[in-house]
């Protein structure tokens, strides 16, 4: 269990973080969802020793975050950051490695490349191994950044926006095969998505931010109310269950005000 | 079944592609030992290839009669520039290499970061200064050695603060070598005429200042940081794909970056004070080497250490034998060879 205690993460007068605290327990999908530039990343990179919070402490089955076990602590997690670029004269197959850094030496072994392949393949891209990634899609690179976490045989996987480049078919891909190896290897996974409908469908917890403040927390079918979404994102939608009890939210053409979701006096915090 | 066979015929593809970066890292190998025969034959007394080569093999103890005079020339006058110009391109080679992976940039070079400057100033500055009791030939190279070491400990500094961006570690390393050359024409201008002249033939670059007692120390302290370097190439691999994500891959960055800036600038630096400024090959040599194996540091650090010893040697050829007779020193030929490069290499990337 990944545990997050009075976590406080402030940049000047810009609040992320005001005595946040939550539990994600392993063999979980847990997702993040809120507005933009609501701290979203910057949680994630928290959780990962890359940015000092204020106050708070963070801890991993037993073992409490701090500055000196920051290269260890890190070896625990898989994580995929939001920016998917990939222009570097290497191939898929050679990007995919890296995930495995601290076992590669000068000479390659079967084993490893063997490795990497199975990661590509489970994710249907092994046709692409071989291939320049400066040649890919943004989408591609997106994949092969996915198999390149993967391969790091993480216990903690965080994905910031995995799914923004993706077409509708590696979109399921990927959250299904995600799904699969969370439960099947006992990982706590946690993943920033835009998309609440995918949210949905993929989120075993679901984690509403807004304003530095966790809002709402818990499976999505029990959180996600009209008003919440109303609360969160200033948007009116409507929220049907489709015949296995998922949530769907059915938006509008808008017809609010642009600005209005900044308004956070209302949000009620649940802690 | 059928995934055992796409993944097998993956292997293979890989395993071929490992071969054919072998092929053009031994096809390098081959022209660099044609241009370092030549290096030898050529001079003010021109030797044939063969005997050269009759030469070479005598010395390394194949039984082959060689004339006396050949013997002299060949191992007392030629082999140490020969050699000195194999190692100091290579160094260069693998320091341009080392700071465009570290800074992301396929610009950056320990050159134009300002450590060739500040090498310059410190040799001008000890000219200037006769050498604090110190003879010349000792002198000046130390000068060089500290002043380039004080201008990449500036960048050091600012490599271990948090959060420090490769663009403002690329814009602080320019900004030394306009301080850093402003410096060097400052001494210059209160220099007397001869002085000053002095110091303008240092600048040059020059190998034939070369002998074995400082050929021996470059190649000691180039094989040091070489293999450092080698043994961390998977890291700086992944540094390649970005600082945010090599950090996600577990490299500690700043380390990293402070580490291999240090062996950079302790390459630079040696090689620098026993040969003066020897522009460009930082740049090309690591640019040529992308282009024909990638950016797999295993394949890319050792090939960009050889087309830059392969790039000084010719240009050492060119330097004796443009003008039969004379010396051009070897600095202007390098850049020489280099701007058009540099001009070609720019026009590429804009495809």
């Amino acid at each position: 269990m990944l545990e997050v205690s009075n976590l406080s993460l402030a940049f000047g007068d810009l609040v992320l973080a005001d005595d946040m605290s939550f539990r994600l327990n392993t063999g979980q999908t847990h997702v993040i969802i809120g507005p933009n530039g609501t701290g979203k990343s910057s949680l994630l990179k928290t959780l990962f020793g890359d940015i000092r919070p204020q106050k708070g402490s963070i801890q991993f089955s037993g073992e409490v975050f701090n500055v000196k076990n920051v290269t260890q602590w890190r070896r625990q997690f898989g994580y995929m950051p939001q920016d998917i670029r990939l222009d570097v004269g290497l191939s898929v197959l050679e990007v995919v490695l890296l995930g495995q850094l601290n076992a590669l030496s000068l000479k390659l072994g079967d084993s490893l490349l063997e490795e990497a392949l199975f990661a590509l393949e489970q994710i249907g891209l092994v046709s692409l191994a071989n291939q320049d990634v400066r040649t890919l899609s943004g989408g591609q690179c997106q994949m092969v950044l996915f198999a390149q976490a993967l391969m790091r045989k993480p216990k903690i996987l965080m994905l910031d926006e995995p799914v923004s480049a993706l077409d509708l078919h590696f979109q399921q891909v990927m959250l299904n095969h995600l799904d699969q190896q969370t439960k099947a290897n006992g990982w706590v996974s946690l993943m920033i998505l835009h998309d609440l409908n995918l949210a949905a469908q993929y989120a075993d917890n679901l984690l509403v931010l807004k304003g530095g403040r966790l809002v709402a927390q818990g499976a999505p079918a029990d959180i996600l109310t009209p008003q919440l979404i109303k609360d969160v994102y200033g948007v009116n939608v409507d929220i049907e269950f489709d015949g296995g009890g998922v949530p769907f939210v059915r938006t509008h053409r808008f017809s609010g005000q642009a600005g209005i979701h900044s308004n956070t006096s209302q949000i009620k915090a649940v802690s | 079944m059928a995934t055992t066979h796409i993944i097998n015929e993956a292997i293979k593809a890989q395993r071929d592609h490992e071969k054919r970066r072998w092929v053009v890292i031994g096809g390098v190998l081959f022209v660099l030992v044609l241009s370092f025969i030549l290096d030898i034959a050529t001079g003010p007394s021109m030797l044939r290839v063969g005997e050269v080569t009759n030469a070479l093999l005598s010395r390394i103890g194949v039984p082959i009669e060689v004339s006396r005079t050949t013997d002299v020339i060949v191992t007392n006058l030629r082999l140490p520039i020969a050699l000195m110009a194999l190692i100091v391109g290579g160094s260069l080679g693998v320091g341009g290499a080392e700071m465009q992976t570290l800074l992301n940039n396929p610009m950056a070079s320990p050159y134009t970061l300002g450590m060739a400057a500040a090498a310059g100033f410190g040799a001008a500055l000890m000219l200037y200064l006769g050498g604090l009791g110190l003879n010349a030939q000792l002198a000046v190279p130390i000068g060089a050695f500290v002043c380039c070491m004080i201008s990449a400990s500036l960048l050091f500094g600012l490599a271990m603060l948090r959060h420090i961006t490769s663009g403002q570690l690329i814009l602080a390393g320019i900004a030394l070598l306009f301080l850093f050359q402003s410096l060097l024409s400052l001494v210059q201008f209160v220099s007397s005429p001869e002085l000053s002249q002095q110091i303008l033939f240092w600048l040059f670059g020059s190998l034939t200042k070369a002998n074995w007692t400082n050929v021996a120390i470059t190649c000691v302290v180039t094989v040091i940081c070489v293999a450092v370097l080698l043994r961390d190439s998977w890291k700086l691999t992944a540094l390649r794909l970005g600082e945010e994500r090599a950090k996600s891959l577990g490299v500690n960055v700043a380390r990293l970056r402070l580490k291999t800036l240090i062996i950079v600038a302790i390459m630079t630096a040696t090689a620098t004070s026993f040969v003066g400024i020897i522009g460009f090959i930082g740049i090309v040599a690591p640019n040529i080497a992308r282009m024909l194996v990638g950016e797999d540091q295993r394949f890319f650090l050792p090939l960009s250490f050889l087309i830059g010893a392969f790039l000084l040697s010719s240009a050492s050829v060119l330097s004796k034998t443009i003008v039969p007779g004379a010396l051009f020193p070897i600095g202007i030929v390098t850049a020489i060879i280099g701007v058009p490069f540099f001009f070609w290499l720019i026009i590429n990337k804009r495809r």
